[in-house]
């Protein structure tokens, strides 16, 4: 089971991607895109040592429409910086410790941040210990990071990590 | 009244996609200026794909969900293309309003990278 199906999950995205790109659901798609899914994580196992986990999946759905609905704020913060006085601004680097051991979490997190809250993530240090995160405006670096490990690396520590 | 509800999407996602590109012209330094492109950016285009989405689903041919995909590799280039820039701008010192960290550890340690790949490798 193991050998022929290594990655249900990969398997399971890639058939979704497979019918989005299609666009439509006709059982010879869906058969087509299973196939594609079963094959592609085959040829590729190598790029997938460790299968990710997600513990718990409805946690997983909370976290997406969060991170939607903060994209949605972090635009409008984005924008109103932009429109605003330029050199009002207060960039500032912050390293962020994490708490997180996956690299699949890791990846996640560096990824929401720079979606989200007039963040980019900068660089992980080769430790993995600390992400280095560059702000748009902050007034309280400690504060920022305080924000990121509550709002964004708990929830994926508890989709993730928890066993 | 879908109509308006179209136009309004297809405006605010221009809105946005023009604000976060005067972002680049307007902000003072190469990390700031990062900001722009990948976040207003990414609500402009969402706007324009939902009023795809919407457009083409309702015109009787079945629904329209092509744009689900658009958004998905938006969302996993932007931030992955930012971070690696902003990277390469910390590797090259560039110069910036916020003061730079300091310079990371030097030479990585070949011990730190290899041992998950061969694990990975041995797995199979």
């Amino acid at each position: 089971m193991r050998r022929l199906l290594p990655h249900p999950l990969i398997t399971l995205a890639l058939t979704v991607v497979w019918l989005l790109l299609v666009n439509s659901a006709d059982s010879g798609q869906i058969v087509l895109g299973l196939l594609l899914g079963w094959a592609i994580p085959l040829f590729t196992l190598r790029f997938w040592p460790d299968t990710p986990r997600i513990h718990r999946p409805l946690a997983l759905l909370r976290f997406i429409v969060r991170v939607l609905g903060d994209i949605v704020t972090a635009n409008l913060t984005v924008a109103r910086l932009i429109l605003g006085r330029p050199e009002r601004l207060r960039p500032v680097f912050v390293s962020v410790p994490l708490a997180l051991k996956s690299d699949l979490a890791i990846s996640l997190l560096a990824n929401t941040l720079c979606l989200t809250p007039g963040t980019v993530s900068s660089r992980l240090s080769l430790d993995r210990q600390y992400l280095l995160v560059h702000t748009l405006d902050t007034a309280d670096p400690d504060e920022l990071a305080a924000t990121i490990k509550a709002r964004y690396e708990a929830p994926l520590q508890e989709i993730f990590e928890r066993c | 009244m879908l109509d308006i509800l179209l136009s309004l999407l297809i405006l605010a996602g221009a809105a946005f996609a023009f604000i976060g590109s005067l972002g680049l012209a307007r902000l003072p330094d190469f990390y700031t200026r990062l900001h722009g492109p990948t976040k207003a950016t990414t609500l402009g285009v969402g706007s324009l794909l939902v009023a795809s989405a919407v457009y083409f689903s309702t015109r009787g041919e079945g629904i329209s969900l092509h744009e689900v995909l658009v958004t998905l590799f938006l969302f996993i280039t932007a931030p992955a293309s930012a971070h690696l820039l902003s990277k390469a701008a910390l590797h090259l010192q560039l110069r910036s309003l916020a003061p730079l960290p300091e310079a990371p550890e030097t030479l990585p340690d070949p011990a730190a990278h290899s041992p998950r790949l061969l694990a990975g490798e041995g797995d199979d």
